[in-house]
């Protein structure tokens, strides 16, 4: 839930008064640009104390919110199995 | 051996830049010789710096007084330690550690650099008239880009300076800067500075391939290959040809094999506009596209343009992984920049076949 709501806030910066469903493509809906990737794989690795490798940068990890929710879920159980 | 060329030079001012002690005496006077090793290496494309114990105010109004001021990034005039201060103009300038070079006329400042950063090339200030002779400090390659670098940083600075206190979003300052990008076939005059941009960069840069001047001039002559370069310029000035590519055209498929931007673009929002322009003309020729991309520790930035682009990897040889695009979904250029495309698809049909 949490993930979801920080995640959330950091689209609102992107895409102003634009509702994302938690299953909207945001590649699909046009909204991806360098200056937005880039800014996500540098927000999720500092908020979540994450390293996202070469191997984790796969598009469907980051199609939508709740794409990049399970993703930041699986690396963060990942991290704390370490 | 270090085969290291030096990027930026960063001077003591007492006794180095000027004969004499400014806290001691005002009447301090340029070294015999300075002026022109200053104008020289600025010609060079070589950046210029400072790291002075000295009080701030009074070395800067000096240094204006002796006409050498506008010569220097990011002076850092003060009491830190000298590696400090050269830590500060490293981040600022966002260039590697290695391809610094130091010149004080103190024994313990030039100790004090080379234990904190033994890859900096600390020169004796004794030295100074060999300078311009050194390995180090003769560039690869002088070009247009070169001579204009300095000039191109402190534009950068502005418009930092004007981005720092501009509340709002991102894309609405970019939108103030009237960025156009202009996309062309590299002409013969653009290849010093396509192997320049191969040699300096690593941060935006998809393979590291580098390519001799011979090399680049058969690949414009062929007809199976095609060398793309984008420059880039704003309200304040030219940032010069920032972003080049290199695809191969076979028979219905096409290969990025080299995609590169420079670093000082990465915060202008326009890394992936090239790319972009390459998935029009590749689905405009109906050809499937494919892209190297090989790791670095420095490029992770680059695959992420790439995946977010839509690319997905097919294949892993070795250290280079192949990638593809179905060319589904092409965004378009961000509404903050204006883009022209000098050769038109039209032309680069050829390259079809």
């Amino acid at each position: 839930m949490e993930i979801k709501q920080k995640v959330r806030q950091f689209f609102n910066r992107f895409f102003k008064n634009r509702d994302i469903g938690d299953d909207d493509n945001i590649f699909e809906l046009g909204f991806v640009n360098s200056l937005f990737s880039m800014q996500l794989v540098i927000f999720l690795e500092k908020e979540f104390s994450l390293e996202i490798t070469n191997e984790d940068l796969d598009i469907n990890n980051f199609k939508s919110l709740k794409a990049i929710c399970d993703f930041v879920q699986s690396k963060m159980q990942t991290e704390v199995a370490k | 051996m270090n085969n290291q060329k030096t990027k930026c030079v960063v001077w003591d001012l007492d006794n180095t830049i000027w004969n004499g002690i400014l806290s001691e005496s005002e009447d301090v006077t340029l070294i015999d010789g300075i002026l022109g090793i200053l104008k020289e290496l600025d010609n060079r494309g070589i950046l210029l710096s400072i790291a002075s114990k000295n009080d701030e105010i009074s070395a800067r109004k000096k240094m204006v007084e002796l006409g050498i001021y506008q010569y220097f990034l990011y002076p850092q005039i003060g009491w830190n330690s000298k590696s400090d201060s050269i830590e500060t103009i490293r981040s600022l300038l966002n260039i590697g550690i290695d391809s610094f070079a130091f010149i004080d006329d103190q024994e313990y400042e030039r100790d004090e650099v080379a234990h904190a950063f033994p890859q900096v090339l600390c020169i004796d200030a004794l030295h100074i008239n060999e300078l311009l002779q050194m390995d180090e400090l003769h560039p690869k390659f002088i070009t247009e880009d070169s001579a204009k670098r300095r000039l191109m940083y402190q534009n950068d600075i502005k418009r930092n300076k004007i981005e720092e206190s501009f509340v709002g979003p991102k894309e609405e300052f970019l939108a103030l800067l009237n960025m156009k990008m202009t996309i062309s076939q590299a002409k013969p005059e653009d290849l010093k500075r396509v192997e320049e941009l191969t040699i300096r960069t690593h941060q935006l840069n998809s393979t590291g391939y580098t390519y001799s001047y011979e090399e680049l001039e058969e690949v414009i002559k062929s007809n199976d290959q095609l060398l793309l370069i984008a420059g880039l310029e704003d309200k304040y000035g030219t940032y010069g040809k920032i972003g080049l590519a290199l695809i191969k055209c076979e028979k219905n498929i096409w290969t990025i094999k080299l995609l590169l931007m420079s670093c000082r673009v990465i915060s202008r929002g326009v890394g992936t506009i090239l790319l972009n322009y390459i998935m029009k003309l590749a689905k405009h020729n109906k050809v499937s596209l494919q892209a190297e991309f090989v790791p670095t520790s420095h490029n992770k930035m680059m695959n992420i343009t790439y995946v977010f682009s839509g690319f997905k990897k097919v294949k892993n040889n070795e250290d280079i992984h192949l990638l593809q695009n179905d060319l589904n979904h092409i965004q378009e250029y961000p509404s903050y920049i204006e883009v022209t495309v000098e050769n038109d698809v039209i032309k680069v049909d050829a390259y079809a076949k």
